[in-house]
């Protein structure tokens, strides 16, 4: 167990009622990493957040300091766009930071844009989170006439816009190549990588750099904390601290602020101060390390610690810090469809075996839970799951532009390999109930 | 009920103003048309595309991508319940069956009166508050039935009027002062920037 009394970077303001007014940002020390970076170089400000080593917060856990060197030299102008179309299933994080400290945020912007010398940023909301939208929009408003953002920001030659900007409900838009293309005004498909990777060709085919919203909420503390601060938190890879949301079958669900490393599943699940143990005195089935894409992690893993190389060795991921929590009384087949159809729904279509895979594995998990399974769908399962990610290996393989098509194998292999007993009992009941019921023969009706 | 009205047009103007590429000010344009109109009817769906310079048919390519815009007219209320796997885990289908019940349609259906539309939906972050429902965008966790049979009752009974009608999102708008806007990008204006520009001088 690894409780630590790590600061409370990026959630330090929630206690307060009004975290999200400027009166009460600027009374806790907002603004005075901006100012504090406009006394630096761009390059000396880029460089904190490379000593830091701020994994992005997003997913992929990317570098965020590395990221920021990829846009070519002297290609301008640049973008910076701000990822928060949160809709990982389990996740739970960007849309509290984003209503309860937007001004922390919008630092977090102003901070990377000074850095990488981007003059217009786009931040971009989930569409269904009105609230977050609101708040965003207030504290821009605030900050503009405050002279923290436009035009000669507090006095000096830094210049920046930054449009709010919003989507209309498409998980896929949590891509970042998918992203730019809603911000383009067009439906919300990944492009190709290469040769689109954003940080060369990006929004309008310029240089791009695509941040998560915790990635940059971590920023204004850096900034005034120094780099070296911040690495001095959290173990091998995964340094500073994290945001997990833990939900399900737990006693207290809730959203943690852990250092980042260190913190066991463990802790985060059982610890009276996080969720508190399973509900009901129940024993724990499985659970999601890392948002609806993670392959399924059980008991023996509750000891690894959240670092993102030992959860990436271990054959899962950390993701977007979702952990959703199943247990004894789960049906792991109804489990596995729900997560299976959320990846059916949310396929752009672009590609064939993510479009017609995810639609097949819906129907067929579908079957088997309707009582209509056969004996050799579990086969067809594992077959369609290994046209879309072949070997089913981990990291996953992809047949697809994108990782949504093989992010629906995961909660399939998982529940297969730990729980068939369940899925062959559904498949035999089938079976048993189609040959036991006798065929009665009616003569027909009509003459 | 059709084209923006003229206060629309001024907002969609100055939306447009904010991109330095008019077609990227699409969907805040087609929320600001669902606002007016509760649905995006083709009229603004064809005036969009006039003022951003795009077909009718881009404007419903794009549209017809994104699940929150509705080509029909849906209830005053959308009651959009998620039964995503942290809500199932805790009641979100069974919460699903007894919204059915309780208002005698199947998600993505509208009552006679025209006040209510469920939909089955996909996370909406609330996780750890489940399980968990919006109305019109709007937060509420940890329904119960009975809840959810209240809320319905006040909802009909207008007695929350804190819940706008079903399009508006958020009630504050960014709003760029003139004299602060630092002015849009354009992908044409290949210039270093100016603070960079003066570090790289100081480096050299």
């Amino acid at each position: 167990m690894a409780i630590t009394d790590a600061p409370k970077i990026i959630t330090g303001r929630f206690g307060y009622d009004d975290s999200h007014t400027l009166t009460r940002y600027v009374a806790t020390g907002g603004y005075q990493a901006l100012r504090k970076a406009l006394e630096m170089s761009p390059d000396a400000v880029g460089e904190e957040v490379k000593t830091a080593s701020l994994l992005g917060r997003g997913g992929a856990g990317f570098p965020a300091g590395v990221k920021w060197t990829l846009a070519p030299a002297d290609v301008w102008p640049r973008y910076l766009v701000v990822n928060g179309d949160e809709s990982e299933p389990g996740t739970y994080k960007d849309r509290i930071l984003m209503e309860r400290d937007p001004h922390q945020l919008i630092e977090g912007v102003l901070l990377a844009c000074y850095a990488i010398g981007a003059g217009q940023a786009f931040l971009y909301v989930r569409g269904e989170m009105a609230l977050a939208q609101e708040r965003i929009a207030q504290a821009l408003n605030e900050a503009y006439k405050a002279g923290y953002i436009g035009r000669n920001i507090l006095g000096t030659d830094y210049s920046l816009d930054i449009v709010l900007t919003w989507g209309a409900g498409a998980y896929i838009v949590g891509e970042e190549t998918a992203l730019i293309e809603s911000l383009e005004g067009n439906r919300g498909m990944p492009r190709l990588k290469p040769p689109f990777f954003p940080a060369a060709k990006g929004l309008y085919m310029q240089p791009t750099i695509v941040n998560n919203v915790e990635t940059l909420s971590n920023l204004p503390w850096i900034v005034n904390n120094g780099g070296e601060a911040f690495a001095a938190l959290g173990a091998e890879n995964s340094r500073g601290t994290r945001m997990f949301a833990v939900s399900g079958h737990v006693r207290n669900p809730g959203v943690f602020e852990v250092e980042y490393g260190v913190t066991t599943f463990r802790d985060l699940i059982y610890a009276p101060v996080y969720a508190g143990g399973i509900r009901d005195g129940n024993q724990i089935k499985a659970f999601i390390p890392g948002g609806g894409s993670a392959p399924w992690f059980f008991e023996e893993h509750l000891d690894l610690p959240l670092e993102k190389g030992t959860v990436d060795r271990a054959g899962s991921m950390l993701g977007s810090g979702a952990i959703v929590v199943m247990d004894e009384t789960t049906d792991a087949v109804k489990a596995a469809l729900r997560l299976v159809r959320f990846y059916a729904r949310e396929s752009c279509g672009k590609c064939t075996p993510c479009r017609e895979g995810t639609t097949w594995l819906e129907r067929i998990l579908g079957r088997i839970l309707d009582g209509n399974g056969r004996p050799s769908d579990l086969e067809l399962l594992m077959d369609v799951c290994d046209n879309i990610s072949p070997g089913l290996a981990w990291p996953p393989k992809q047949t697809t532009i994108c990782p949504l098509g093989p992010s629906a194998t995961a909660p399939i292999a998982s529940a297969l390999s730990r729980f068939r007993p369940e899925f062959e009992a559904r498949i035999t009941a089938a079976e048993e109930a189609r040959t036991s019921v006798p065929v009665e023969l009616k003569a027909p009706t009509h003459a | 009920m059709a084209r923006l009205t003229p206060e629309n047009v001024v907002l969609a103007q100055e939306i447009i103003d904010r991109y330095p590429r008019p077609k990227s000010a699409l969907i805040p344009l087609l929320h600001l048309a669902q606002e007016q109109d509760g649905h995006l009817t083709d009229e603004a769906m064809a005036h969009i595309g006039d003022l951003v310079g795009v077909t009718s048919a881009e404007v419903l390519g794009t549209a017809s991508f994104y699940e929150m815009f509705k080509m029909e007219p849906v209830g005053r209320y959308m009651v959009n319940i998620c039964t995503n796997i942290a809500c199932q885990l805790l009641g979100g289908e069974e919460l699903l069956h007894h919204a059915e019940q309780r208002l005698g349609i199947r998600p993505g259906q509208t009552t006679a009166d025209g006040l209510f539309t469920i939909e089955d939906v996909e996370c909406i972050a609330a996780c750890t508050e489940a399980p968990c429902l919006q109305v019109n965008y709007r937060y509420f966790h940890k329904i119960s039935t009975d809840e959810f049979d209240q809320l319905v009752d006040d909802l009909a009974s207008g007695a929350r009027d804190d819940i706008p009608p079903h399009g508006t999102l958020a009630e504050i708008r960014q709003h760029i002062p003139p004299e602060r806007k630092a002015g849009s990008v354009v992908p044409e204006d290949s210039t270093v920037p100016v603070w960079i520009a003066a570090a790289e001088e100081a480096d050299a």
